[in-house]
């Protein structure tokens, strides 16, 4: 087992990013005209870097499988993004913002990478300001912010419940600019299909153009993998349909390292599974639970009335009524960070209380809220003893300006009205903080490839909190990476343009043919889909929420036995050289199936519970915090980063022992 | 429920292309309208054919890649959402629904349902960005106040996905809808003032060039936008123009 080198800088931590800036290489503006940078993926991490990158002077060749790097799936982000402004004067800071985000991934993420990104996060804010991003704004004209879970202060940005469009778009329209001036040569309906190395260096990809099925070889000076994250390995999710981890998973097989693949964040206001059919799930904004009260019925009879239709849950009295968070967390209440929601709804779901036919539904009532801010509104308009109708009236106005888009897309889903009756949620995959493995100038263990945003490992520890991932996105893509890859490149002013008809370039090329033409030439029984679904199941059962040993090792096995039959059976109809989408989802699952397993594999090596990994062999036993989850600092504080060895089953895993030099470790506590 | 669905399959950008009818069984109404098409392309493998290739990616309505013209209406019957977010329950049991691609001549077809919508990234690359550099050092944010009004308006044109249902359903195949959403954001923003008269010149310029129509004022691309886009972003793009041309050298 060798150690990992994170590059962290020396010194006190407030000083480290300025001070590196400092020391690090620069390239000229001349020589940059001469460096080609790759970046895949298009999302606020991706759009952010190549834009920053070609106004500095690089090369830039960006890659997107979708038809317009807007489409990436940071535009679906809808609560908004945390800066350290301290505008609301409550008391924020860089320290306060590094704190929380530590704190709030169970002290499993590097220090000194939060601390820069805390302390870069006030200037994403203004960097969107001058691009024209229209973030919500109070009366006077100033920006306004709002509150999240788990923390404090309010820090939150937002552009009504849009925040990631805006952000992206904004990032779009810096790419634009260059994409204009010939600066970015934009690929969109690329596919990444590997990485090429040569003398060990990342040196350029090989792509397949998704509508003629050519393979292409693109070379450049440098690589960045900005693809975001692999929560579809649980098949249902609320990513996107097409997010994917291949080109995550394609660098990992070719000697990165891949960090924490156990650390995901499953979301707890989620609208429910329908049936079979579904294809994806659909997030409901955090920022709900600062005013819905979330419950399931206290008794059984009532749970099976509803179910079969002979109750509405607005028959329940109050007395009839378990709101469990409020139970079981007095302090925090509904806004409990989400990994511990997610777990309480579970743990009420798999006692029985689920309240629709699958059983995997609780309620998140929005009553309670639409009283209080009819009396307030009331009270405001001068309306003195205002009768039921026109407070419920009122009340209902409110909580239209506030979560308005969100009841209307509830209402399209559902076919409820989510102002008279309670909405149904449930917990789905959301967010995956684990990831290609980096050091503190975000390089991965291949020279010259780096990873930003979700692809990357870095910054959220074992669970991330609200509003963080577009911070981190932003901040890699603006303000991190633009700096740090020029350290590297120093070294390449010479090299000159990097040819594409080397044995190398030939080689990737090559295999990546030949794998394509395998997955058409199998011509099984079974679609695509139904193996992704298979996998998916096996992931949500025994990878899912709640872990165990035994649970762990049979996944192990079954995703192992899917892969193999997939290799078998699957049916690739079209071919090589036409749009073909099911080719490309048959690439795609065939990462995730490997993925998978080494998913599994990560989270039977960590025998503990920290943040979104819940291991039920590690809970407390007694005491206040009896049944919760429980962190094991003395052995398992450290980064389990894994290397191939040519199949998941085999990875040798290097850690990367963490360090609290200005934070204590303590104990999570929200009762 | 059961449904017959006649689906537009043209096997590449050179290819006459047709309607070939497909049945449907045992279909939710809690089903959305891709997750029907999903089940129809599980079917399509099952038999050995080549499944119906559509755009998606996000299905939930922000992405803007979901397209489709169904029963003749761009994202179908329902109102204010993308195809993606249609539901079958908008459909009758025993129903026939006629799917089709977006048409115009700047977005000519690639696959079946899947079209080409590349002149809207060139309009984009025309003018429709602000002139600022990355830099750790541009000014506080709060240090330019933006009377909320202004700032509410510049996000409601904002909120366009390009999806370009817009072109889709115009009679005369106009993407002023969506060039006007984003020349409007700008001017109504402090940030957007410098460029501004450049801007609607080069992007309507642009717009122009790729075989795009004019407006005539019917109002269809309001009534079918998934996001409720308003027509009076386009008056105040046709001010914005005119100010422009006007003042041109």
């Amino acid at each position: 087992m060798s150690k990992l080198d994170s590059k962290t800088p020396k010194g006190p931590i407030k000083d480290q990013w300025t001070k590196h800036k400092n020391e690090i290489n620069l390239v000229n503006p001349a020589n940059k005209r001469h460096i080609d940078i790759i970046v895949v993926g298009t999302g606020l991490a991706g759009g952010a870097a190549a834009a920053s990158l070609a106004e500095m002077g690089y090369k830039v060749k960006a890659f997107a499988y979708q038809d317009s790097p807007r489409r990436a799936h940071s535009i679906a982000a809808q609560g908004g993004i945390n800066a350290a402004k301290n505008y609301q004067n409550d008391g924020d800071s860089t320290y306060r913002l590094f704190y929380d985000t530590v704190k709030g991934g169970d002290y499993r993420a590097r220090e000194s990478n939060v601390y820069r990104l805390a302390e870069v996060s006030a200037n994403i804010i203004d960097q969107c300001v001058a691009q024209g991003v229209p973030f919500a704004r109070e009366y006077g004209g100033l920006l306004d912010n709002r509150s999240f879970g788990g923390v404090l202060v309010s820090r939150t940005f937002y552009a009504k419940g849009q925040t990631g469009q805006q952000l992206l778009l904004g990032a779009y329209s810096a790419m634009n600019r260059q994409i204009g001036k010939g600066k970015i040569t934009m690929y969109n309906r690329h596919e990444m299909m590997d990485i090429v190395k040569v003398d060990g260096k990342a040196r350029g990809i090989i792509a397949r153009n998704m509508i003629t099925g050519e393979i292409e070889k693109h070379s450049a000076h440098a690589v960045v993998i900005a693809s975001g994250g692999y929560g579809n390995v649980f098949f249902l999710s609320t990513n996107a349909m097409g997010s994917n981890a291949s080109a995550a998973w394609k660098i990992h097989k070719k000697g990165a390292y891949f960090a924490n693949p156990c650390y995901t964040q499953i979301h707890p206001t989620c609208v429910p599974r329908a049936g079979d059919f579904q294809s994806k799930l659909t997030l409901m904004s955090e920022s709900l639970r600062n005013d819905g009260r979330i419950w399931v019925p206290k008794n059984m009879e009532d749970v099976m009335a509803i179910r079969e239709g002979r109750k509405k849950p607005t028959d329940l009295s109050e007395d009839k009524r378990d709101y469990y968070l409020e139970r079981r967390y007095p302090a925090f209440g509904n806004l409990v960070p989400r990994d511990v929601a997610s777990r309480a709804a579970k743990e009420r779901c798999d006692a029985g209380y689920g309240v629709n036919a699958t059983g995997e539904a609780v309620y998140l009532d929005f009553k309670a809220a639409i009283n209080r801010y009819g009396n307030e509104k009331a009270h405001v308009l001068g309306i003195h003893n205002p009768n039921d109708a026109k407070i419920l009236e009122l009340g209902e106005g409110v909580i239209e300006e506030k979560y308005g888009n969100l009841f209307q897309m509830y209402e399209k889903i559902i076919d409820e009205n989510p102002y008279k009756t309670p909405m149904m949620i449930y917990p789905a995959v959301h967010y995956t903080m684990g990831g290609i493995w980096c050091d503190y100038n975000l390089m991965t263990t291949i020279p010259g490839c780096y990873a930003a945003g979700e692809a990357n490992f870095s910054d959220h520890g074992a669970n991330r909190l609200g509003a963080s991932a577009l911070m981190q996105g932003l901040a890699d893509g603006y303000f991190v990476l633009p700096y740090t890859i020029g350290d590297y490149l120093a070294d390449d002013i010479r090299t000159g343009p990097i040819p594409t008809d080397s044995p190398e370039f030939n080689a990737a090329a090559k295999e990546v043919t030949d794998q394509l033409e395998k997955l058409i030439n199998i011509k099984g029984t079974k679609s695509v889909d139904s193996f992704h679904k298979r996998l998916g199941e096996v992931m949500w059962n025994k990878v899912g929420m709640s872990r165990n040993a035994q649970g762990l090792t049979e996944a192990m096995d079954e995703i192992k036995q899917i892969r193999e039959e997939f290799w078998k059976d699957v049916r690739v109809p079209g071919g090589m050289n036409e749009l073909n989408p099911e080719l490309e989802k048959a690439t795609r699952v065939a990462d995730f199936l490997e993925l998978g397993e080494l998913f599994a594999k990560d989270a039977l090596a960590r025998e503990e519970s920290c943040g979104g990994h819940f291991r039920e062999e590690s809970v407390e036993l007694d005491g206040e915090q009896k049944g919760e989850a429980k962190r094991n600092d003395k052995d398992f504080a450290y980064v389990a980063a894994w290397e191939y060895k040519g199949n998941p089953r085999e990875a040798v895993m290097h850690k990367e022992e963490l360090e609290f030099n200005d934070i204590e470790l303590k104990q999570r506590s929200y009762k | 429920m059961d449904l017959t669905l006649k689906v537009w399959r043209q096997k590449n950008k050179e290819d006459k292309g047709g309607l070939v009818t497909y049945p449907v069984t045992g279909i939710s109404e809690h089903a959305s309208f891709l997750e029907m098409l999903d089940v129809l392309n599980e079917q399509i493998i099952n038999k050995g054919e080549e499944p119906v290739a559509f755009d998606h990616d996000c299905r939930e309505g922000i992405c803007g890649m979901c397209s489709l013209y169904i029963n003749g209406e761009a994202h179908g019957p329902d109102r204010k959402v993308t195809t993606c977010q249609l539901h079958m329950r908008m459909f009758k049991d025993g129903e026939t629904v006629h799917i089709e691609p977006w048409r115009a001549k700047a977005m000519p077809v690639i696959k079946d349902l899947i079209v080409d919508r590349t002149s809207f990234e060139r309009i984009q690359q025309a003018g429709g960005f602000i002139s600022v550099n990355t830099s750790g050092n541009t000014q506080d944010a709060n240090s330019l106040p933006i009377a909320k009004p202004m700032a509410d308006k510049a996000m409601d044109a904002a909120t366009c996905i390009g999806c370009a249902a817009c072109v889709a359903t115009c009679k005369n195949s106009s993407a002023m809808l969506f060039v006007a959403a984003k020349v409007a954001q700008y001017s109504y923003l402090p940030q957007g003032q410098v460029e501004r008269k450049e801007r609607v010149l080069n992007m309507v310029d642009q717009m122009d060039k790729e075989g795009f129509g004019n407006c005539t004022n019917t109002g269809a691309c309001e009534v079918e936008c998934p996001k409720g886009i308003s027509l009076e972003f386009i008056a105040r793009m046709n001010k914005e123009y005119l100010g422009a041309s006007a003042a041109s050298e």
